[in-house]
């Protein structure tokens, strides 16, 4: 379990095509266990795509993804099902289902999967809702009458129902103010040393990958260029990876 | 009881000592939650909650774990827990800041309280189409007098939509209407040696009545529905805002040509049930009672006056005011989430045709006092 080599997610040789166009070729890339991985590329670059590949909302034409050392191209149905059960999502968006209220949005994986009766449940709905850093009142609440900062907490706790131990975030800080994305670098970092979280997080935001992402995979050229820690990559000279350090935004969020 | 798997999250009483073991993960607690739940509280005023041997832990577990601690709390008893590692102790030291046994509850109503919410909730839905109804008729009158201003592009293609489009149905529906009326009076005015008052039973009926009535319907089912759920997204999307903060009223661009293209539209379509409806009945006629054409026309001009047609088609456009207000402003009512469209474009349906049938039936009250 402490291991910290261990591969929790490993990509081998993955291609995918949209009819004549070729978005990855023969791309590798490997997650460790324990630790926070940033993918980034320009726009087009794929990373939306290979992140739903490796969510299984998708297939890639080709290539190898194995999850927890399960294959999740050649696995069956009740494998799937629970594998999925293992990691959860925070979409771009939050996803929260409008219909219902914080509660019950966080309590929808727990119903739907554990056995444990409806008071146990509640309970530890609410503890997962206060662990992302809303208050309980927030509990009781529409999607619609939050704000963009807990729209994502309150996705985040329900990507954490189930103690998964890896966890995929698209775009986490987005269409947050500077203060609130900081707060919820924070909270990733806090959440992360807790329970021993697995993350992959795909982002454009600059301070998060300098913050908490303890190595950064860049996707250029339909392959990943470079995985290392952001430190590392200033090194390297790829023009994929260059646009991350050149330019105004890039160096006034390089720690000086 | 199944037989205790060591994977599975365990508890065993002795005394005053509880020894948990095994993984005190989520997909593993469900035996163990319902064993905490049921236990009875032991003798012993102290009691120790021996956690060297959990193999797991996850936020589940830890909860568990300080739940069974509350409760023996609760019950007066000193807890101490035992054992847990370094590494699960940062957990259960993380979960026993944050958890709390009593998760919130919406306030409930009493049965009088359920009463006075939903009557205050009625009243005040009324009030606000009131103000509603007031807002479009005043924007309307200073429209009407600047006529130029009214966004005649939006009511030529509302009119389209809600008018030339459901044409087929209604025309379909309408004659299919006649049919069936026909052949129900068909069977009893044969029976009288009557059948040439086939006309008059298919003229009236649809002219007075059943045209208008069921173009308004469908027309509510089909288009009132439409409006709630266009100005309905377009709330949640915050376009309504957007046009507010341009400067052009919403209600002008949105309600009015609506109700414009409305009021011209539903008139026309009650012709065309009308003479749907007839042609049905006509058709029937010859079917069944071998009345031709031309008498049963000749029978429909005596059987029907002018002011029994134009009253029927006069009912029209207020049917269309219902239907185009109500739909326009139950989608303002809209508020925040997809959920939300999908509610008020049902209730939008079903206040129009409640509405319209209401009107209706007021209109026969009015008719029959004025003796017409």
């Amino acid at each position: 379990m402490t291991q910290l080599s261990e591969t929790v997610l490993e990509l081998r040789g993955v291609s995918t095509r949209f009819g004549a166009v070729s978005i990855h070729e023969q791309l590798d890339l490997d997650v460790r266990r324990g630790e926070i991985l940033a993918l980034i590329g320009g726009s087009g670059s794929g990373k939306t795509t290979l992140l739903h590949e490796m969510i299984m909302l998708r297939e890639p034409s080709s290539g190898s993804i194995r999850m927890f050392g399960e294959d999740i191209l050649r696995a069956r149905a009740d494998l799937m099902a629970r594998l999925r059960q293992r990691f959860g999502v925070l979409f771009q968006q939050g996803a929260l289902f409008s219909a219902l209220t914080v509660l019950q949005n966080v309590a929808v994986p727990l119903r739907e999967h554990t056995g444990l009766d409806a008071a146990f449940i509640d309970q530890l709905a609410l503890l997962k809702i206060r662990q992302a850093g809303l208050p309980a009142d927030a509990a009781l609440k529409y999607p619609s009458e939050l704000s963009g900062g807990m729209i994502k907490r309150a996705a985040l706790a329900r990507a954490m129902a189930l103690d998964p131990q890896l966890l995929f975030l698209d775009e986490p800080t987005s269409g947050l103010d500077p203060v609130s994305a900081a707060a919820f670098d924070e909270l990733l970092l806090r959440l992360k040393q807790w329970l021993g979280l697995t993350v992959v997080m795909v982002t454009h935001d600059l301070d998060s990958l300098w913050r908490v992402a303890d190595r950064v995979a860049v996707l250029g050229d339909r392959r990943v260029v470079a995985v290392a820690p952001m430190a590392e990559l200033a090194r390297i000279d790829h023009p994929a990876v260059r646009a991350y350090f050149e330019g105004p935004r890039a160096r006034a969020a390089q720690p000086h | 009881m199944p037989k205790p798997s060591p994977e599975m999250a365990e508890i065993e009483w002795q005394d005053a000592r509880i020894r948990c073991h095994g993984r005190w993960t989520v997909d593993r607690l469900t035996a163990a939650v319902e064993r905490v739940s049921r236990a009875p509280t032991p003798a012993a005023a102290e009691i120790t909650l021996d956690a060297s041997q959990i193999d797991a832990l996850d936020t589940a577990g830890a909860w568990l774990l300080q739940r069974l601690r509350l409760q023996l709390e609760a019950d007066g008893r000193a807890v101490v827990i035992e054992g847990l590692n370094s590494q699960f102790a940062d957990l259960y030291e993380r979960v026993r800041e944050l958890g709390t046994v009593e998760p919130p509850r919406a306030g409930r109503l009493g049965r009088l309280g359920t009463v006075g919410h939903r009557t205050l909730s009625a009243l005040e839905q009324l009030f606000a189409f009131l103000s509603f109804f007031g807002a479009v008729m005043t924007r309307m009158g200073r429209l009407l007098l600047q006529p130029w201003r009214i966004r005649w592009r939006s009511v030529g293609a509302d009119l389209h939509a809600s008018g030339a489009t459901a044409l087929g149905i209604i025309g379909l529906l309408s004659f299919l209407m006649g049919v069936v009326f026909a052949y129900q009076g068909a069977v009893q005015l044969r029976a009288f040696g009557a059948s040439i008052y086939i006309a008059d039973l298919i003229g009236l009926s649809m002219t007075r009545e059943l045209g208008p009535l069921l173009a308004a319907i469908i027309v509510a089912g089909r288009t009132g529905s439409a409006y709630t759920a266009q100005i309905g997204t377009m709330k949640v999307t915050e376009e309504v805002a957007a046009l507010r903060t341009i400067g052009i009223e919403p209600v002008e661009l949105l309600v009015i040509p609506k109700v414009i293209a409305l009021c011209i539209a539903l008139p026309l379509l009650a012709v065309f049930a009308d003479i749907m409806g007839i042609l049905g009945g006509m058709i029937l006629a010859k079917a069944q009672l071998g009345l031709g054409f031309t008498p049963f026309l000749e029978r429909l001009n005596e059987a029907i006056s002018v002011r029994s047609f134009l009253i029927g088609i006069g009912k029209a456009p207020v049917f269309a005011l219902i239907i185009a207000m109500i739909g326009c402003f139950q989608g303002f009512r809209v508020q925040g989430s997809a959920a939300s469209v999908g509610h008020h474009t049902t209730i939008s349906v079903v206040q129009s045709i409640f509405l319209v049938i209401v009107a209706d039936a007021q209109f026969s009250v009015i008719f029959s006092w004025l003796g017409i």
